[in-house]
C-alpha cells in the first residue's frame, strides 16, 4: 500500500493547492498598499494599524473571546459527561433520544439551531447578550466534544478504571487519578474543537445575541457583504495565523504525550 | 474469611454510590440537551402554527389556555402560506439540488485525496492529515470570503484565465450557482476526506493484494475491494457534507446572485427582513421534517460505528 502512483501524487499537489492558494491570496494581499484588493501596489502594513485602532472590532473580538472561553469551557464538562454516558451508559430509559441529541446538533443545519433558540429564549423572556450566546454555543459544541471524547473512551483500557477501585480508589479518585489522565488529549481537543466553533460561528450568535452584544464573525460579516476590503484581509491574516501556530503546537504536543504514553506503556509492561 | 465484611461493605458502597452517579451523570447532559435542543424544537413547531402580529415578539400565540383550546385553534395557514407561493417550493428543491450536487463534487475532490493520503508512507501521513484539518479550524466565514476576491469580474481567477490567453473576456462566476458548488467543495472537503481516510486506513492491504492475485486488475480490485470496503467512510463523508449543506446560509449569501435560492438564505431573511416569524418557523419545519431522515440515517451509522469498535 505504501507505493503512491502518480495519479495520487497528481491528487493530493491539486488537492492542496485548492485548500491552500485562497488563502494564500488573502494573506498577501493584506499586505497591499492598495485598497482595491486585486491590484497590487507595493507592501504596507497600513491596514493592520486601521485595524488594531478600530474600536469596533476590538469590542466585538473581546465579546467573542469570553463567550468562546465559557462555552467551551462549560461544553467540554458536559461533552465527556454525554460521552461517559454514550460509551460507559449501558442501558436507560430514553438511549435513543439522548444518542439523537448528541448527533443530530453536529449535522443541524444553523439557521434552525438558530432560530429555535432565539424563539426559546423570547418564550422564556430571557434578554438577549452574552449568557443567550454562551447557553446556544454550549449547546451545540457539548455534542461535538461528546463525539471526540468518546471515541477516545471506546479504546480506554477499563481494567485500568477497576484496578484503581480494587485497589480502594473512591471513583471520583479513580476518576481523576486514572482515566482522566489517559483521556487528556480528547478531552483537550474536545475543548479546542469547542472554542474554535465558538469563535467561528455567524449563524447562531445572530440569531441569539441582542443589540448588547456583538461578535467578531458578525462584525466580519456586516463588513464583507459590502464587498472585500483590506482591513478584513488583515484580520483574516491575524486569526489564520494565530489557528496556524495553535494547531502546529497542539499537534506536537499530542505527539510528544503520545511518545511518553508509549514509553510508559512500555515500561509498565516490563515491570509486569 | 477473616473478615467478610469488608470487601462486600466496600462493594456496596461503590454500587450505591455508583448508581447514584450514573444517575447524575446522564441526567445532567440530558436535561440540558432536552431544555436547550429539544424544547426549542416544539417552541418552533408551535410558532409555525401561530399568526403574525405586528407586535414584538411578532406572533400571536394561537395556544393560550389549555390543549382543547390549542388544538381547536391550531391553523396551518402558514404552511398554507408556503404552498401557495412558488418562491419556497423551488427553494427547497434547488436546495436539495445545490447540496446534492456539491456533495457528489465533494466526494469527486475528496476521495482521490483520502485514497492518495492512505497510500501515502507512515511518516508522512501526521502531517497530511494536519494539512487536511489545517483549513477546518481555520474561520468558515475567512474562508468563504476568500473565494469573493478570487471568483469576482476583475478577480484573480479572471486574471490568471486572460493572461494565460484561454478566455479574452471575464467570466462571471461570483454572484453564480458555480460559485456556490466551489464554496461548499471548498469549506466541506476535510468533512469528505477525514471519514474516508480513517476508513481507508484500517483496510487490510493483503485484501487488494489477494484480489489482484487472483487475477483482478487494479482498476477492478478498486472497485470490487476498496469502495465497498470503505462504504461507512463514504457514507459518513456524504451526510456530512450534504446535511449541513442543504441549510447553508453564509455560501449562498457571499458566493450566489439573486438566482440562487436556498432555504437557509429565504429563512434567514424571512426572520431578519421581514420579520415574520410565524412564516419563517414554517419553513424551518419543513426543513426539519426533510432532514429527519437523512439525519437519522446518519445517526444510526455513527452509532453503529462506535458499537462495532466497543
Amino acid at each position: 500500500m505504501n507505493r503512491l502512483s502518480s495519479f495520487n501524487v497528481v491528487s493530493l499537489t491539486l488537492g492542496f493547492v485548492f485548500l491552500y492558494v485562497p488563502m494564500l491570496i488573502l494573506v498577501i494581499y493584506s499586505f497591499n498598499a492598495s485598497k482595491l484588493v486585486t491590484v497590487w501596489a507595493g507592501f504596507s502594513t497600513k491596514w493592520y494599524g486601521e485595524l488594531l485602532s478600530n474600536d469596533a472590532f476590538l469590542d466585538a473580538a473581546w465579546v467573542t473571546l469570553r463567550v468562546a472561553v465559557i462555552s467551551s469551557t462549560i461544553a467540554t464538562v458536559l461533552g465527556t459527561m454525554a460521552a461517559y454516558v454514550l460509551v460507559r451508559g449501558g442501558r436507560f430509559w430514553g438511549r435513543t433520544l439522548f444518542s439523537g441529541m448528541i448527533y443530530a446538533p453536529l449535522v443541524m443545519p444553523e439557521v434552525i439551531t438558530g432560530l429555535s433558540l432565539l424563539l426559546l429564549f423570547i418564550g422564556i423572556g430571557l434578554d438577549r447578550g452574552v449568557l443567550t450566546i454562551v447557553l446556544a454555543h454550549t449547546t451545540f459544541s457539548m455534542c461535538f466534544v461528546s463525539v471526540v471524547v468518546s471515541s477516545r473512551l471506546v479504546s480506554f483500557d477499563r481494567s485500568l478504571e477497576e484496578a484503581a477501585l480494587d485497589l480502594g480508589a473512591s471513583p471520583w479518585d479513580a476518576f481523576r487519578l486514572v482515566t482522566l489522565p489517559i483521556i487528556a488529549p480528547a478531552v483537550i481537543s474536545g475543548w479546542l474543537l469547542a472554542f474554535t466553533l465558538s469563535l467561528d460561528d455567524l449563524v447562531i450568535a445572530s440569531f441569539t445575541s441582542g443589540p448588547s452584544a456583538t461578535t467578531l464573525p458578525m462584525k466580519i460579516w456586516s463588513s464583507v457583504r459590502l464587498g472585500v476590503s483590506p482591513e478584513i484581509n488583515a484580520l483574516s491574516t491575524i486569526l489564520i495565523g494565530l489557528v496556524t501556530v495553535g494547531v502546529i503546537a497542539a499537534s506536537l504536543a499530542s505527539k510528544q504525550a503520545a511518545v511518553r504514553a508509549k514509553r510508559d506503556e512500555q515500561a509498565a509492561a516490563r515491570a509486569a | 474469611m477473616g473478615r467478610p465484611g469488608l470487601g462486600e461493605l466496600d462493594q456496596d458502597r461503590r454500587g450505591a454510590f455508583g448508581e447514584m452517579r450514573r444517575a447524575v451523570l446522564i441526567a445532567v447532559p440530558y436535561a440540558w440537551l432536552f431544555a436547550l435542543f429539544l424544547i426549542p424544537f416544539a417552541v418552533v413547531f408551535k410558532i409555525s402554527l401561530s399568526d403574525i402580529a405586528l407586535a414584538i415578539p411578532p406572533y400571536t400565540p394561537t395556544a393560550k389556555d389549555g390543549i382543547w383550546n390549542m388544538l381547536s385553534q391550531l391553523d396551518f395557514e402558514n404552511f398554507i402560506f408556503l404552498t401557495e407561493d412558488d418562491l419556497y417550493w423551488k427553494a427547497y428543491v434547488s436546495s436539495l439540488q445545490i447540496a446534492l450536487i456539491s456533495m457528489l463534487l465533494t466526494l469527486l475532490v475528496g476521495y482521490p485525496m483520502a485514497y492518495a493520503m492512505a497510500r501515502a508512507p507512515e511518516q508522512w501521513r501526521p502531517t497530511l492529515l494536519m494539512l487536511v484539518i489545517l483549513p477546518f479550524w481555520t474561520s468558515f466565514l475567512i474562508r468563504v470570503y476568500a473565494w469573493v476576491g478570487i471568483l469576482s469580474g476583475e478577480g484573480f481567477l479572471n486574471q490568471f484565465l486572460l493572461w494565460i490567453g484561454i478566455i479574452d473576456a471575464p467570466l462571471t462566476i461570483l454572484n453564480t450557482n458555480t460559485a456556490v458548488y466551489i464554496g461548499i467543495v471548498y469549506t466541506y472537503l476535510p468533512f469528505m476526506i477525514l471519514p474516508i481516510y480513517s476508513a481507508l486506513d484500517r483496510l487490510d492491504g493483503s485484501l487488494i493484494e489477494a484480489a489482484e492475485d487472483l487475477g483482478c486488475s487494479r482498476i477492478k480490485a478498486f472497485w470490487l475491494v476498496t469502495i465497498p470496503l470503505s462504504r461507512n467512510g463514504i457514507i459518513a463523508g456524504c451526510f456530512l457534507v450534504f446535511i449541513p449543506a442543504l441549510g447553508e446560509f453564509v455560501i449562498p449569501s457571499l458566493l450566489g446572485g439573486s438566482g440562487t435560492l436556498m432555504i437557509g438564505k429565504v429563512l434567514f431573511e424571512e426572520f431578519f427582513s421581514n420579520r415574520d416569524w410565524p412564516v419563517a418557523s414554517a419553513v424551518a419545519v419543513i426543513l426539519l421534517l426533510i432532514l429527519i431522515i437523512p439525519i437519522v440515517l446518519f445517526q444510526r451509522n455513527e452509532q453503529k460505528q462506535v458499537e462495532a469498535e466497543g
